[in-house]
C-alpha cells in the first residue's frame, strides 16, 4: 500500500542554524536538508546566512560556499557546473533541478534546499541512484544491428537525425523520474520519464534494427503504462525536454502495431 | 536480504507483453464517452419524471434503449479499467489482487443488473 507520511525515522527535524556573517548588508538565508547515516539521528533541516555581495549567481556557487567556507560536512554531488553532467540534481524551491543552472535570483525567500523526493538517501543532498541507473542500462542504451558492420560507417539521413533533438540532450540527473508520482508509488516496476525517454531515443533511431524488440520489453502494465500524462516531467525537466511527449510516442507506436 | 544484482532488480519478471490493450480499450472508451454522455444526460434525463407508464413507454423506443444500454455499458467498463489503474497505482499484493477481483466483478454485476433493468422496460 502506498505511504502518503514519512516513516518516523525520516521525519524532518530542526537542525543547527549557523551565525550570520559579520558586517554583511546583503545576507540571504539558506535552509539545507541534512541527514547522516552513521549518526542515527532524524534528518534535520540546517539553517545558513551567506553575504549574497561574495557568493556566486548560482544555486551551486552558494552550496559551494557554504561547504568552504561554514560547513565541511555539508556534502552533494557536483562536476561540471554547466548542466551537462546531471550530478548537482536537487529539489530546490520545491523544484527538482540543476543547482548550476539554477539562479538563485529564481528564488524569491528563503532558499530551501532538499534531496530528489522519494529515493534513499546516502547523505545530506545525495540520493541513491542505483536502481535509477540500471534501470536505464536495461533499456539498452546503445545501438542494437543485426547486418554486418558496414565499411565506413551506419548512414543516417539528415531528417532521421533531426528526429534525436529532444531526445538526446538527456543528462540522466533524475530529475524527471523523481518529480513524477507514478515514479513513486511504482518506481521499483515504472521505468519513469528518463529511462523511457532513452528507450524511445534508441527506438526512434533509423540505424538501429532492434525495435521490435525493444517494444516488447516495454510491452508491460508496469514498465511503461504507469505513465499517466502527468506531465511533472515535462515540467521539471532542466534540459527543457519533453519526456511525457517520448512515452506518448511509444506508446503510439504500440497501438500501430498492435491494431 | 536478497543477494541481487542491479540489473536484475531492474528487469524483474520481464515485460508481461500485456498493457497495449488496456491502453487502446482506455482511449476507445473516452472516444465513445465524448456524444454518449451529453446524449445520455440531456436524451435520456428528459424522460425522467413522468408517470411510471410514461417512463416505461419512453424507454421502450429503440434509440432510447439502445443509447441507454450503450451508454451503461462504455461508462462502467471505462470506470472500471480506470479504477484498476488506480489500484496498480497504490495498492500492492494481496490487497491489490482482491481489489482488483471485487471491482471487476462489481462492474461486471452493474452491468448486467444495469442491462436486465433496461430489458424490464423497454421489452
Amino acid at each position: 500500500m502506498v505511504e502518503f507520511a514519512l516513516p518516523k525515522n525520516s521525519r524532518m527535524t530542526v537542525g543547527k542554524t549557523w551565525p550570520k556573517p559579520e558586517g554583511a548588508t546583503n545576507v540571504r538565508k539558506f535552509q539545507i536538508y541534512r541527514w547522516n547515516p552513521d549518526d542515527g539521528k532524524n534528518p534535520q533541516l540546517d539553517t545558513y546566512f551567506l553575504d549574497m555581495d561574495k557568493c556566486g549567481p548560482m544555486i551551486l556557487d552558494a552550496l559551494i560556499k557554504i561547504k568552504n567556507e561554514i560547513d565541511p560536512t555539508l556534502t552533494f554531488r557536483r562536476s561540471c557546473r554547466e548542466g551537462i553532467c546531471g550530478s548537482c540534481a536537487m529539489n530546490i524551491d520545491g523544484i527538482n533541478t540543476l543547482a548550476c543552472i539554477y539562479g538563485l535570483d529564481e528564488v524569491k525567500g528563503d532558499v530551501k534546499i532538499y534531496p530528489l523526493p522519494h529515493m534513499s538517501v546516502v547523505k545530506d543532498l545525495i540520493p541513491d541512484l542505483t536502481h535509477f541507473y540500471a534501470q536505464h542500462a536495461s533499456i539498452m542504451p546503445w545501438l542494437e544491428t543485426k547486418t554486418n558492420r558496414p565499411a565506413k560507417e551506419w548512414k543516417q539521413s539528415i531528417e532521421d537525425r533531426k528526429k534525436l533533438d529532444g531526445l538526446y540532450e538527456c543528462v540522466m540527473c533524475a530529475s524527471c523520474s523523481t518529480s513524477c508520482p507514478s515514479y513513486w508509488w511504482n518506481g521499483d516496476r515504472y521505468l519513469g520519464p528518463a529511462a523511457l525517454l532513452h528507450a524511445y531515443r534508441w527506438i526512434i533511431d533509423s540505424r538501429d534494427e532492434s525495435t521490435g524488440e525493444r517494444l516488447d520489453n516495454l510491452e508491460d502494465p508496469f514498465k511503461l503504462y504507469r505513465c499517466h500524462t502527468i506531465m511533472n516531467c515535462a515540467k521539471t525537466c532542466p534540459k527543457g525536454l519533453n519526456p511525457a511527449k517520448a512515452i506518448a510516442h511509444i506508446k503510439q507506436m504500440m497501438v500501430e502495431r498492435a491494431v | 536480504m536478497r543477494y541481487l544484482t542491479d540489473r536484475k532488480r531492474a528487469v524483474g519478471l520481464g515485460a508481461s507483453g500485456a498493457g497495449t490493450h488496456h491502453h487502446w480499450q482506455m482511449m476507445v472508451t473516452s472516444i465513445l464517452l465524448v456524444p454518449c454522455v451529453p446524449l445520455f444526460i440531456f436524451i435520456v434525463g428528459a424522460g425522467i419524471g413522468g408517470t411510471y407508464e410514461e417512463v416505461v413507454a419512453y424507454f421502450s423506443r429503440p434509440g432510447i434503449a439502445i443509447l441507454t444500454g450503450l451508454s451503461l455499458s462504455v461508462i462502467i467498463v471505462h470506470m472500471m479499467r480506470e479504477a484498476q489503474a488506480a489500484i496498480e497505482d497504490y495498492m500492492h499484493g494481496v490487497a491489490e489482487k482482491l481489489a482488483l477481483v471485487a471491482v471487476t466483478a462489481f462492474s461486471y454485476t452493474l452491468i448486467a443488473a444495469g442491462l436486465y433493468s433496461l430489458v424490464k422496460l423497454a421489452l
